[in-house]
């Protein structure tokens, strides 16, 4: 899978999310500085970097979780091309519930824990008016059977779950209202590599299934070989190299991502 | 020290002019949770002290005060909170619905529909009808600015997914005017239909929470539910064992340890009303001249 065959389905000029300058500072230091990139339909994005090189800043900045200090975010949503830095607060949150999903790297940060599988899967459902027990529900099983999880699971809650499962439901419950872009922050993060591998195969059927872009921020180089188009690799807060996936992976040129390349153990 | 001390219905004048403002504040935006600086009051918090706080606010000499407990008057909550009030305001006090000006009420709505001029003062444990699922006040808050109420239904989906129906008795969540997603106080959901449209003004008062809101008369209010599991409201399938009524909200009673029980009307008021007026339930006597 490349990027020229997903292109193929959504072929449009019009990028889906463009950055410009988005700048965050934590007082005097950097959380992210002057990033820019344009995202187009269908397309995935990974960002790699060691900790502290303000992949996850830059992300909470993208999906509005946190105000940037400069830059902006153009996403293109159903009324043309708008500013989501400085839209109202109201409309970004339901955009966030609608256009946009988060998976977060722990999924108790994503799900509500004391709620029901099919309570989580149905929440945004409901959150954007859905008011048919029935067709929630519905929903739900459909979305739970389409992550692997067996319908008979619905009414358990999340901590009756494995960790790999509560993942998949974290994205089951995002996917339900069809978004257009996904945010992942180390969607793998903390799972065996087994359970890993499921995961990623899960991930990538769905992407190229429901023509999702997603940007996914992970330190893992085969997360982003396997799922990603294009990669960003950042060091202190700086973008030092960008450029499509196997291109910077396999013909590293700045220090840094020779480095990162040369890090991974090789079994 | 004795009653003269305090000054007319207990809390000072100050005071009753913050609570009066936060009171006028809650009927403008109906529904809404308006923050007060709550005062100790000389009762237990949950024994009602937002309420006894909103009624001092509202009492004038000249008015005619009721105080119910879960239906009852003379239960020990409301006994006390009367006794209070004759005390520290000497206001007259009555057990009769429709002669009361101000009805202060733990967990119910009286049968007898109410009048314009009346106010129905609840007394509120938790005001905020997100805080189970949502933890967070500043987010609570936030989703009420937002009108971001899809939480509330996923209460409600896992009463079903659990019960088989909407299991939630009482605290039945209600939507006020359109806007304001409210917590109508413990009471149970049998009540829900007389808030909407009451010629009363509704005033809610949580002390702990120190938090006032209010549903003004002839206001819009609709208990949230799914278009395939409507809201029903609810009562025991029994008629009042003492008056004989099939329409009012009953309580049961355990008469013995042999599984005995009856069902009476837990507005004690209405249910004495119903007896002088003749109607015998199947273990009741007829009464003779009055309880």
């Amino acid at each position: 899978m490349t990027a020229i065959d997903r292109n193929m389905h959504a072929e449009t000029d019009q990028p889906l999310l463009a950055v410009q300058g988005l700048t965050k500072r934590y007082g005097g230091r950097i959380g992210c500085a002057d990033v820019s990139f344009d995202l187009f339909p269908g397309e995935v994005l990974g960002i790699v970097g060691e900790s502290g090189s303000g992949k996850s800043t830059l992300l909470s900045c993208l999906a509005g979780h946190l105000p940037p200090d400069q830059g902006r975010v153009i996403f293109d949503t159903a009324a043309g091309p708008r500013d989501t830095v400085t839209m109202a607060e109201a409309e970004r949150r339901r955009m966030a519930r609608t256009d946009w999903a988060f998976v977060h790297q722990n999924p108790r940060d994503g799900l509500r824990m004391g709620v029901s599988a099919g309570g989580n899967v149905g929440e945004r459902l409901m959150a954007i008016g859905a008011r048919h027990y029935g067709d929630i529900r519905a929903q739900a099983i459909d979305w739970l059977g389409r992550v692997e999880i067996a319908a008979d699971r619905i009414d358990d809650r999340p901590r009756a779950f494995s960790g790999g499962m509560q993942q998949r439901l974290q994205i089951a419950r995002n996917l339900v209202t069809g978004p257009r872009l996904v945010f992942m922050d180390e969607p793998t993060g903390g799972l065996d590599v087994s359970v890993q591998a499921r995961l990623l195969d899960l991930l990538r059927g769905l992407v190229r299934e429901m023509g999702l872009s997603a940007i996914i921020v992970t330190h893992d180089l085969a997360v982003v070989r396997l799922l990603a188009d294009r990669l960003m690799v950042m060091k202190g807060g700086h973008v030092v190299e960008q450029g499509l996936t196997d291109q910077v992976l396999d013909d590293p040129q700045h220090a840094y991502t020779q480095l990162l390349v040369s890090s991974v153990l090789q079994v | 020290m004795t009653a003269q001390d305090y000054n007319f219905a207990y809390l000072d004048e100050q005071t009753k002019r913050m609570i009066r403002r936060a009171i006028l504040k809650g009927i403008a935006v109906p529904g809404y949770q308006v923050p007060f600086a709550s005062r100790e009051m000389p009762m237990p918090y949950g024994w009602g002290t937002g309420g006894v706080q909103v009624t001092a606010a509202c009492l004038t000499p000249d008015d005619t005060l009721k105080v119910i407990d879960q239906g009852a008057d003379d239960t020990t909550n409301a006994v006390s909170i009367r006794k209070f009030f004759q005390r520290t305001a000497g206001v007259a006090v009555t057990e009769a619905t429709l002669d009361a000006t101000i009805i202060q009420t733990r967990h119910r709505i009286p049968e007898a529909a109410l009048t314009e001029g009346q106010i129905l003062v609840y007394q509120v444990p938790i005001p905020e009808p997100l805080r189970f699922l949502e933890p967070r006040e500043t987010e609570t808050r936030k989703m009420h600015e937002l009108e971001e109420y899809g939480l509330m239904h996923v209460k409600l989906y896992e009463d079903i997914a659990r019960h088989g129906t909407i299991a939630t008795a009482y605290a039945y969540p209600v939507k006020v005017e359109g806007r304001y997603v409210m917590d109508p106080s413990p009471i149970p959901k049998f009540d829900n239909p007389k808030l909407s449209g009451s010629p009363a003004i509704q005033l809610f008062g949580a002390g702990r929470e120190q938090r006032i809101y209010a549903v003004p008369p002839y206001t819009h209010v609709v208990s949230l539910d799914f278009e395939d599991h409507p809201f029903v409201a609810s009562k025991a399938p029994h008629d009042c064992d003492l008056c004989g009524a099939a329409e009012s909200y009953l309580d049961e009673v355990i008469t013995d340890d042999q599984g005995g029980r009856m069902f009476v009307c837990s507005d004690t008021d209405f249910c004495r009303t119903r007896r002088e007026a003749g109607h015998v339930g199947h273990l009741g006597v007829p009464v003779q001249g009055g309880v």
